[in-house]
């Protein structure tokens, strides 16, 4: 695939993270201006840390004057889902090379959605990723740039883009269903989300749901394990 | 708070953000062809998706205190939703299905309207 046209075909598939990213990141950028953060300092964070709830909880404790310990627990808790979704990228990132530590550092939510959901059978080329992956982040840190210089006073109004995350995620929870046509993995999902929002406190919700997730999924593989012809797949 | 004072909170904030990506990458590297690695790797991002959804939908609880919850952000999320999922059954195309929930979303928000 010629480069341009790899990076026009990776614009259109970050679009609608685009779309989350910009006012999100601009909405980052403003609340860290209006606890004091210096412009820059809200931009390198967009740049080294680069999670949107995590952000948000680093300035909200900044803010209370929480200390380096307190800070690092907090961020360790509220992202431990990502190591589930590491452990589902294992295979798929192998052989990336230079590309591999930038896949692993800006596996957010919303990339791991596109990446996991644009691969097809024949898997994701890493440079592809590598593109996705960039594209996203350069969304975030421009959104970030754009809070700190506009301050609080927007001229859009743009309420209720955000709403694009939700729409992304519907799209590819059906592009999944297509792809998989089965419903396991799904009823699963139901029961382990469902659970967690009746359940469990807003910050420990995701991670709940995934972990959860992840445990009844290595039951099924153990279950299936058992007659040794069954084969897993 | 000095400026070294900000640069080390960053730093730490960046560390424990990256730890969580990086370790099962790290502590698993030789066990990607493990059977239960790949049985993960298939179920899990439909699994993770879904719930992705119903978390970005938690906020609309219909019976919640008892009665209908009719709050500005309950009806407009559920109705832009199935905007998306009308579109992307009708047309399958991900970039009108999004931008046409969300376009119904802001219209519904910004104007007020809710049923």
């Amino acid at each position: 695939m010629p480069t341009r046209h790899a990076w026009h075909e990776a614009g259109v598939t970050t679009l609608p993270v685009m779309f989350g990213y910009l006012p999100l990141g601009a909405a980052f950028g403003i609340l860290a201006i209006e606890v004091g953060i210096p412009a820059w300092g809200a931009v390198l964070m967009s740049l080294v840390i680069y999670a949107g709830a995590g952000q948000f909880l680093a300035v909200a404790l900044l803010a209370a004057g929480a200390g380096l310990v307190e800070v690092a627990v907090a961020t360790l808790m509220l992202n431990s889902r990502h190591l589930f979704y590491a452990l589902s990228l294992l295979k798929r990132f192998q052989g990336a090379g230079w590309r591999k530590p930038y896949l692993v550092f800006a596996l957010t939510d919303e990339t791991y959605s596109l990446l996991t959901t644009h691969s097809g059978e024949r898997g994701l080329d890493h440079a592809q990723a590598f593109r996705i992956s960039l594209l996203d982040q350069l969304w975030w840190v421009l959104g970030t740039v754009a809070g700190v210089l506009i301050g609080t006073t927007l001229a859009f109004d743009s309420r209720g883009i955000e709403f694009a995350l939700t729409a992304l995620f519907i799209v590819l929870t059906l592009e999944q269903v297509r792809r998989l046509r089965q419903w396991l993995p799904f009823a699963i999902a139901l029961v382990t989300g469902l659970g967690a929002v009746l359940l469990l406190p807003d910050r420990h919700l995701l991670l709940g749901a995934i972990g959860a997730a992840s445990l009844v999924l290595l039951a099924d593989y153990r279950r299936r394990q058992d007659p040794p012809e069954d084969d897993p797949a | 708070m000095t400026t070294v004072e900000l640069l080390v909170y960053i730093a730490v904030c960046a560390v424990a953000t990256f730890a969580t990506r990086v370790l099962p990458f790290v502590a698993l590297a030789r066990q990607a062809e493990h059977p239960l690695i790949l049985h993960l790797g298939r179920y899990l991002p439909p699994a993770v998706m879904m719930i992705l959804v119903i978390y970005a939908l938690r906020d609309f609880r219909p019976l919640a205190d008892g009665r209908l919850n009719v709050a500005p952000d309950g009806w407009p999320v559920v109705i832009a939703s199935l905007v998306v999922v009308g579109l992307h059954l009708w047309r399958r195309h991900a970039l009108l299905s999004i931008v046409g929930g969300t376009g119904a979303y802001m219209a519904m928000v910004q104007l007020g309207v809710t049923p």
